[in-house]
Parts: C-alpha cells; structure tokens; sequence
C-alpha cells in the first residue's frame, strides 16, 4: 500500500494514535479504485476511515478544481456534526481543503453559490442531494466527483429514502464515471444486503467489505421494581424513583423511550422525584428545530445529566459523555437495542453501561431475551424490498428538471440502483405516464402534460412552474398534517398533530416539550398556548408502533417451554409461568395456544401468537367480524405485542374456524382497502410521487380548507381506476409496512396443526397481561364510524343535560 | 329517516350529504364542486379525472332512491365557472339527461358565478321557495329561514381512541348549512368561528344522518 501523506501521519503521530486496520483497508480500497462498505461498532473511527482517503487525495492533488467528496447522511443535524469531527483534523493537518454543508436550512443564496463554485467536500442529505440533481448546474458541478460516503447506511437502505439515495447515486454515476462508492455501517445481521445496495451494477462482490474490530461486550442490567414486576403497562412508568437514582449515579444518562407520547409522560414523572433538581432535558422528533438544538448544545457542553428521547437519538450523534443508557419498556428488537446502547461512550475498548426498565411480565422476558440475543451476537433482519414507484417519479422529474432526458437512458440508468434492478420497462413507461399527465387510463388531461417527448426523442419539463412546483415539493418524509406550537411571544416549540389540534379547545391542557401547556386559541397553522400549573393531558402522535421482532419473539417462545431457563428470572415472574403451567399449559415454540374462559357474564378467548401488535391489531379485527357472522355477539377486542383477546356475550366453543387461512383470502383484503392504514399510505405515495402537493404551513388561510382531502381521492381512484400505479404502490407500502401481513399468513398457516385449545373455568396467569388492557385502551371492536359516532352522540346528550 | 320540522317544512337529511323535501318532492344539493380535479390538473396536480362522474352517479342514485322532480343546486356547483364545458362526455351526458327530466335550478356560488347553463337548467342568484331563502352562503343578518351551503361543515370527534370525521348539517334557529356533495369536497370543522358566526345566535347543532338514527351534536348553546 503507498504511504500516506506526512501531514496525515503527523497527525495522528502528535496524538499517539496508531490507524487501525480498518481505516488501512479503507485507504487500501481507495488505492485500489473499489467501492467499499465499512461495518463497524460506534467510536470505532468510522466516520474519518471514510474520509482518510480522500484527505489523502486532495493533500496529493492541491490543484483539484471542483466537488471532491460527498458525504451523505441521514441526519440534519449529523451533517452539521460531522462538519466539525471533520474540519478539526483538517485544520489541525493544516490543510486547504474546502468542507461545507448543504441542507435544507442552508440559506439560498449560499446554496446558489455551491452550485457555481462548489466546495472541495460537500456534506448534505439524501434529500438535497436529490434536489441539487434537479439544477442543470448538477452536470458540470459533479462531473469531477471522485467519492460519495454515505453514512449509517442501517438507518435507511432498506427504506425510501435509500430508494432515493441508490436513484440518486446511479444519476451521479453517470454524471461522474469515475465515482467510486463507500459506505459506513453499523453492525448488521447481512452486509451483503448492504454490499449490494450500494454496488453499481447489482452485483455485492463488487463492494469490498471491510470489518472493524469488535468493540467491547455491553454491560447490561435489567432493572427489577423494589416491588413486584408489574402485571401490565409497557411503559415502565414505575420505576421513575429507581431510574432518577441511576441519573444521580452518572454524569450524564440518556433515557430511551419508545414513543414521542411515553418520553413527555416519563420526563413529567422524572421532574416529580427530582429532589435534587437536576438539569433534566427531553428530545423527540416533534420538537422544534431551536428547542433541540438547545437540548443538543446542553449535551453537547456538559450541562445535562439526564436527557429523556426517542429514536430521534438513535443515530450516531456524538454530542457528549453519555455513560448510562436506560430503555423504557422493552427494547423490541436486538440490533435497535445495540444501537441504543451504542450511544454510552464512544469508546471503543471500554464497555457501554445500560440498563433496561421492562414495563410488565412479558417485557422482563422479552428484556431478557434482547440480552441473550445481544450476547449471542444474533441482530435482527433487514428487510429489502424492490424500489418505490413513487420516489421513482419523484427522481425522473428531478431528473427532468434538470434537462432533457431520453427515455431509453432513463431506463437503463435506473436499473442500476440497486433497488430497481428488475423493474420492467412496461411498469416504467407507467411511471413516465404518470408524471406525464397523471398516468390514467382516460388521458383526459394530455393538454396539461407537466412533461412532454419533443420530435428529437427527449423529454423535457413543459413549462418552468412544474420545476418550480417540484422543487418546493420534493422529499420522502411525509408528515401527517401539522400545527406549530407557539407562545404569544411567537417562540415556536414544535408541532402536533392537526388532529390533535382539532380536538383543542381555549383552555384545554396538554403536556409538550416537558411542559404543561394551555391552549389560548388557533390562528392559521398556529396553536398558541400558555404554560400553565395545572394537569395536562399528552398529545397523541398517529406514528406506527414498533413491531417486535421475530428474533426476540422466538427466544420469548422459547423461554415459555424451557423451565430450567426460568432459574434466572425474578421469583415473581417465576410463580407466574408455574402458575399457568398448573393452571392452563405453556406452549411449545411451535404451538399456538388459545384459551377460552368464562368471566362476569362475559366469555373471553385469548390467543398467544407472539407476532406483535400490528399483526394482531389486524387479526382481531378480522376475528371479531368473524364472531359476529357467527352470531356469537363480540363486544370487543385488545391486544399487544404477545397475545390478543376478543370478549363475547356467547362462548368460542372451538376456535378452529376462527383462524382458517381463507381469512387471509377475502375478508383481509377488503378490510385493508377500506381501512385508514392504506388511506394513509395513499396519502404518503400522492405527495412523494408529485400527484397533489405537499400541505406548506406559510400557505394556508384562514377558515377556509385550501387542500383537498387525499382519502376522498383514493375512494373515487379506487372506484374508477382500481388499477392505476398510485394504488398498486400504497397496497405495497401498506403491505409491508404496517399489518406485518406475512406474519399474519404463516401464522394462520399453521394453526390448523398446532393450536392447542384449553377450556379455562377462569382467567389464567398468561391472559391477565392483555386483559387489563381492556377498559385501559379502549379499542374499539369492529365498529364502523357509525357506531363510535352513535356512542359519542350518547355521551355528548349526557353531558349536556341540565339535571 | 328522521325528518327535521324547520320553519314549518319537514325536511329530511340524508346519510348522503343532500336534504330530502318530501312535500315538494324536492331535492337540496350544496357544493358539488364538479370538475374541480381538471381544475387542478391545469395548475400541476393531476387528481383522478373521475370526480364529476362520481359526484353525478351519486346524484343520480339518490334522485332515484327518492323519487325527486326538483333538484336544487345551493351554489359552487362547478369548481370554477368553465367547469361546465369541461365535463367529460359520461358525466355530461348524465347531467344532461337529469337536467332534462327533472326541474332543476343552479343557484351560483362563488366558485361558479358567471356561469352560462351548457348543461340544462336554470341558473338564478338566489330562490325564495315556500317561505324558504336558498342561497349559496348564509347571510348572517338574514330573518327569513334560510337554506345554503358554502362552508363544507364536518364533523370531527376522537371516540374510543379513534378519529372520526363526517359531513354534516349544521342547524341554527333560522338557518340550515348543508355540507358540500361533491366527490373530492374537503371539510371545515363544523365548529370553527366562521360557521357558527353564519349561522347566527342561538342553539347550534351538528346533524349526521345514519341509516336509523338522526345524531345531534351541540356545538354552541
């Protein structure tokens, strides 16, 4: 291998540092021209073994004119991190090198100035680099480009942002022949996958793959109530005493909740037994831009000691001397665990401290599971899907906007990223169609073409308002619709949901950014509030909820079977399965058990089948509409990540005809089409694919609706154009995203052979965690709208009654 | 279906959006904004050109469900006043064929003011029918009784955890707003300051017509 350049090996001379074999075989591939993919744990020196080479390069060549290196992350904020782990070596090197970011905060006129003289190493996000491809500068400003490094590349390849990035990457590959692709990873169950995402021609082996060397083992604990683990919950709200005292203990603790909702509840409860008042922060996604930056800057310089977040902080964000994760409620999946944990101290030889608060009797021993996995090295899948169609159009027209294309090389270019490799020409020509004039059957708007094919065989934007329009609504987070939290003085705190707003009247109360808040009144996009003394409820956020994964939900199965396994859990928890073992029975790994009982002149049936909650969500709604064409008048159903329970004037005599496969059949998918999660998905695949625009706050008046609601346009497509592309690309988000309908299928699959039913006299051990939640939850059965409006009706004659 | 006794009229909401004036035999229709995808599809967005076909098919069943020989429009008809000549040939020829059997009446709107009758009817600014003002918006210092549409009211409630969002009429003493018709119509909270403020003092209620019961919601007292 060549020699570095002095001035790098100065560097890391003057710091007594040594270059691990990693960041060599990272340079080693540079040297040799390959793609390369690096997997490596946090504080291992990822993010410079990215850069080194191109350092390197840039010292050899003081002369190169133009972008260098582009680094792409998906964080914001992380762009703006890196800058500084960057720039400092570089200025300490003593280098002339040229490094600025690029994000959607980057004031225009210096990204204006990026494009006629752009810098030597540009940080940026998907989503920029994705609209600097839509400016025809883009041609001359990458035609140099050398290297793109895409950073935590786990947080999203498999996801629509990674469909835009490999899009994006397969544009500037041909802008820039000579690009070479490089990739920082955390540790993941299949680089391969990885390997293959990032390849320009689909073939993995193209990619090196370079190992960092292992970080020490986690020190992991689970924290037991001083009490008994609690029956249900999955929060771990309980434990605020004992997790307070473990802020006090360290110098800085990050608390890790599941939900933007729990971390507002949880930071609320951590004030309560605050006695020694100390600096306490909360972060979360809904959050205004400013009130994290602040949060982040208090982190940053030492002057929090507790901070409670949410995925918001899950990727690499190395703001300071964090020593002690906490995870609230169980951590449902091993590799989002590690992650987490991966936060506690950046370095690599000294073990992360963390402790997990399992919010009821099945989390202590999905808890427990997650550790086993953890220790065992077992992380969880990634998942990949072939590319959306809708970011697809989103890309072509960034593409368009740029300059003419033809369709041919269009074709050929977008088979090379990865996610797209088998897309047909025939379902690409769909696509072209649809940014054409809609795509549909009719062309009644071909005199509204946004692009058209000239006599020359290109295709060009019709007029310069659709690049305009596209610009200002380009990008694939599409959020539910939303409304800023203001204060009177106009300090904006974040932002709620528009459905939570409208549930708002003057003088009601919530709980936000760890305050208790009074709303005063809406105005435009605006709720403004006051804060205020008084009991608060939590805003409710649509976010779908974290499935468990089938790893841990295995290892829990499991744990169920294997009694000398339960040596090792607290005696609580131990009565509890000895209990269900005499009363009832514990599955096998392979069985699914469903127990029938009679309770208060209510009959209860109670299924185990451990495929999380989103599946479960879906079956006992499809199970109850079952019981009641059977005539066995369901009342309700509940469920969580572990079991779900329907309740019924008349008993289950055999569940068997209940879980037959065939449900999958019809009754799914009608449920599906009608239901709000394919709505949703609409909704989401409409605005990235460029259909409808996106809701922009500054735009909306007063009183009047000024947008169009998206569902009504999914019921009128569905009716006339059942096949249009738009439809087929929100049945795939919704399929795979959220009704976990595959694990629905092999669930249903096997229940003919391996359900094993027991006829209870009363409620077992097992059954009472998802019980409780009845009553608590207040999930609706089946129900249509009509009859939740009839009952709300009913309670509104209530309350308004005089006597 | 429950009918409403207002000003002296029994007048029936249906489940649909339309009001049902059985003495008349008549039928009452706000807002439904036909050809507004077109519309939009000139400016960039190309919704489903199937919005006036839907729209008109649900007009067609409930004239049919009815037996309806009058139908009145309460304004915004078309999205914009071209929208008439718009029309693609299955929703104009179901339109035509309406017009033609039927005793119809636009009443313009704000959206459609202007607009020439390409596709039958009459066209007129406001109708005076048995004692009952129809027009397009309430006039908040009207004291005649008064039928119009123009706000799109809705409904929004979270019950059980879930969200629920329904067109609605919304009943004052002397006024009845009728949600829009229209296929792809949005909604405005029937709560928001500028419905309660057209539709004057007084008890203000929110109706849903479902297919057994008439549900009241109070909205100001």
């Amino acid at each position: 291998m060549k020699q570095l350049p002095p001035q790098i090996r100065d560097w890391f001379d003057g710091r007594g540092w040594r270059l691990r074999q990693h960041q060599t075989d990272m340079i080693a591939a540079a040297g040799a021209g390959r793609d390369a993919l690096l997997v490596a744990a946090t504080g291992a020196g990822k993010t410079l073994a990215g850069f080194l080479a191109s350092i390197a390069e840039l010292i050899e060549q003081p002369d190169f004119e133009g972008l260098h290196t582009l680094y792409v992350s998906p964080l914001k904020a992380l762009a703006v991190d890196v800058q500084r782990n960057l720039l400092e070596p570089v200025e300490e090197m003593g280098l002339d090198i040229r490094i600025e970011t690029r994000t959607g905060d980057t004031p225009s006129d210096r990204k204006a100035r990026q494009r006629a003289r752009p810098p030597h190493i540009l940080l940026t996000t998907p989503e920029s680099l994705s609209l600097l491809l839509s400016y025809p500068e883009s041609a001359t400003m990458f035609a140099n480009l050398r290297t793109i490094i895409v950073d935590e590349v786990h947080a999203f390849a498999p996801t629509k942002r990674g469909d835009l990035l490999a899009l994006s990457m397969a544009r500037l590959q041909t802008l820039a022949p000579a690009m070479r692709r490089v990739a920082l990873t955390a540790t993941v169950k299949d680089p391969d996958g990885f390997r293959g995402w990032l390849s320009s021609d689909g073939d993995y082996e193209g990619v090196d793959l370079v190992r960092g060397e292992p970080g020490a083992k986690a020190d992991i604990r689970i924290l037991l109530p001083e009490d008994r683990v609690p029956w249900s919950g999955h929060s771990g709200r309980y434990a605020a005493a004992q997790v307070m005292a473990e802020i006090e203990a360290h110098d800085l603790t990050l608390v890790f909740c599941n939900t933007r909702s729990l971390a507002e509840l949880i930071f609320q409860d951590l004030w309560a037994v605050n006695d020694r008042n100390l600096p306490l922060g909360i972060h979360h996604g809904s959050l205004g831009v400013e009130a994290r930056r602040k949060v982040e800057a208090a982190m940053a310089s030492g002057r929090l000691r507790g901070l409670v977040c949410t995925a918001s902080l899950d990727l690499g964000v190395d703001w300071g001397d964090v020593d002690l994760v906490i995870q609230m409620g169980a951590p449902k999946g091993s590799s989002r665990l590690l992650q987490r944990i991966g936060r506690a101290n950046h370095r690599l030889d000294e073990a992360s401290q963390a402790i997990i608060v399992p919010g009821n009797r099945f989390e202590y021993l999905e808890a427990r599971a997650a550790l086993d996995a953890v220790d065992a090295g077992e992380l969880d899948e990634d998942i990949w899907r072939p590319g959306a169609l809708d970011v697809l159009a989103q890309h072509i027209m960034a593409v368009a906007c740029a300059g003419p294309f033809a369709a041919d090389h269009m074709y050929r270019e977008v088979r090379t990223a990865a996610p797209y490799a088998t897309l047909s020409r025939d379902i690409f020509d769909r696509v072209l169609g649809f940014i054409e004039s809609g795509g549909y059957a009719l062309r009644a708007y071909d005199r509204y073409r946004r692009i058209r094919l000239g006599p020359d065989g290109l295709w060009r934007v019709s007029h310069p308002k659709f690049t305009k329009q596209h610009r200002l609504n380009a990008g694939i987070i599409v959020d539910a619709p939303v409304l800023d939290v203001r204060f009177r003085n106009g300090r904006r705190l974040g932002t709620v949901e528009e459905y939570f707003a409208s549930t708002m009247r003057p003088g009601d109360t919530f709980y936000f950014a760890g305050l208790a808040l009074e709303v005063e009144g809406i105005k435009d996009a605006d709720l403004f509030v006051r804060a205020t003394s008084r009991p608060a409820r939590i805003p409710t956020y649509v976010g779908a909820r974290m499935p468990l994964t089938t790893n841990l939900a295995n290892r829990v199965r499991h744990f169920l079977h294997e009694p000398e396994e339960w040596r090792r859990f607290p005696q609580d928890v131990r009565e509890w399965l000895e209990m269900q073992q005499m009363r009832s029975v514990l599955p096998a790994p392979n069985e699914l058990l469903v127990e029938t009982f009679p309770r208060e002149g209510r009959h209860y049936m109670v299924a185990y089948s451990f495929e999380g909650w989103n599946a479960h969500q879906s079956l006992g709604m499809l199970i109850t509409r079952r019981m009641e064409t059977m005539g066995l008048s369901p009342i309700g159903f509940v469920s969580n990540d572990y079991a779900f329970a329907c309740y019924s004037m008349k008993p289950v005599e055999d569940p068997r005809p209940l879980f037959s496969a065939d449900i999958l059949e019809e009754e799914l998918i009608e449920w599906i089409q009608t239901s709000h999660l394919l709505k949703r998905a609409f909704r989401e695949v409409a605005v990235i694919g460029g259909l409808i625009e996106r809701h922009i706050p500054g735009k909306r008046k007063t009183g009047r609706q000024v947008t169009f609601s998206t569902d009504l346009i999914y019921d009128v497509l569905r009716k006339y154009e059942p096949d249009h592309m738009l439809l087929s690309a929100a049945w795939e988000d919704a399929k795979g995203r959220l009704t976990d309908i595959g694990r629905l299928a092999d669930l249903l699959e096997r229940a003919p052979s391996t359900m094993v039913h027991r006829q209870l006299d009363r409620v077992s051990p097992l059954a009472v965690p998802v019980l409780v939640l009845i009553g608590r939850e207040r999930v609706a059965t089946g129900t249509v709208d009509d009859e939740l409006l009839i009952e709300a009706e009913t309670l509104a004659q209530e309350a308004m009654r005089a006597v | 279906m429950v009918p409403l006794s207002f000003a002296g009229h029994d007048l029936t909401p249906l489940p649909d959006g339309a009001l049902w004036w059985r003495a008349r035999r008549a039928l009452l229709l706000a807002d439904l904004h036909l050809e507004k995808a077109s519309w939009y599809a000139a400016r960039g967005q190309m919704l489903p050109p199937y919005d006036s076909l839907k729209t008109l098919e649900d007009v067609a069943a409930v004239v049919a469900a009815t037996g309806a020989q009058e139908v009145w429009c309460l304004g915004d008809s078309f999205h914009d006043r071209d929208g008439c000549d718009r029309l693609p040939d299955d929703a104009r020829a179901l339109l035509t064929g309406m017009t033609a059997r039927l005793d119809w009446t636009w009443i313009t709107g704000n959206h459609d003011a202007g607009f020439a009758d390409a596709c039958g009817g009459t066209v007129v600014e406001e109708a005076l029918v048995d004692g009952l003002l129809l027009r397009h918006e309430a006039v908040p210092g009207e004291m005649r009784p008064e039928l119009s549409g123009h706000f799109h009211p809705k409904l929004r409630l979270r019950v059980r955890g879930r969200g629920v969002s329904r067109r609605c009429f919304v009943v004052g003493e002397r006024k009845i707003i009728l949600p829009a018709f229209g296929a792809l119509t949005g909604g405005l909270d029937a709560a928001a300051p500028p419905i309660l403020k057209a539709v004057g003092g007084g008890a203000v209620s929110a109706l849903i017509p479902t297919a057994e019961k008439l549900l009241r919601f109070p909205l100001a007292a």
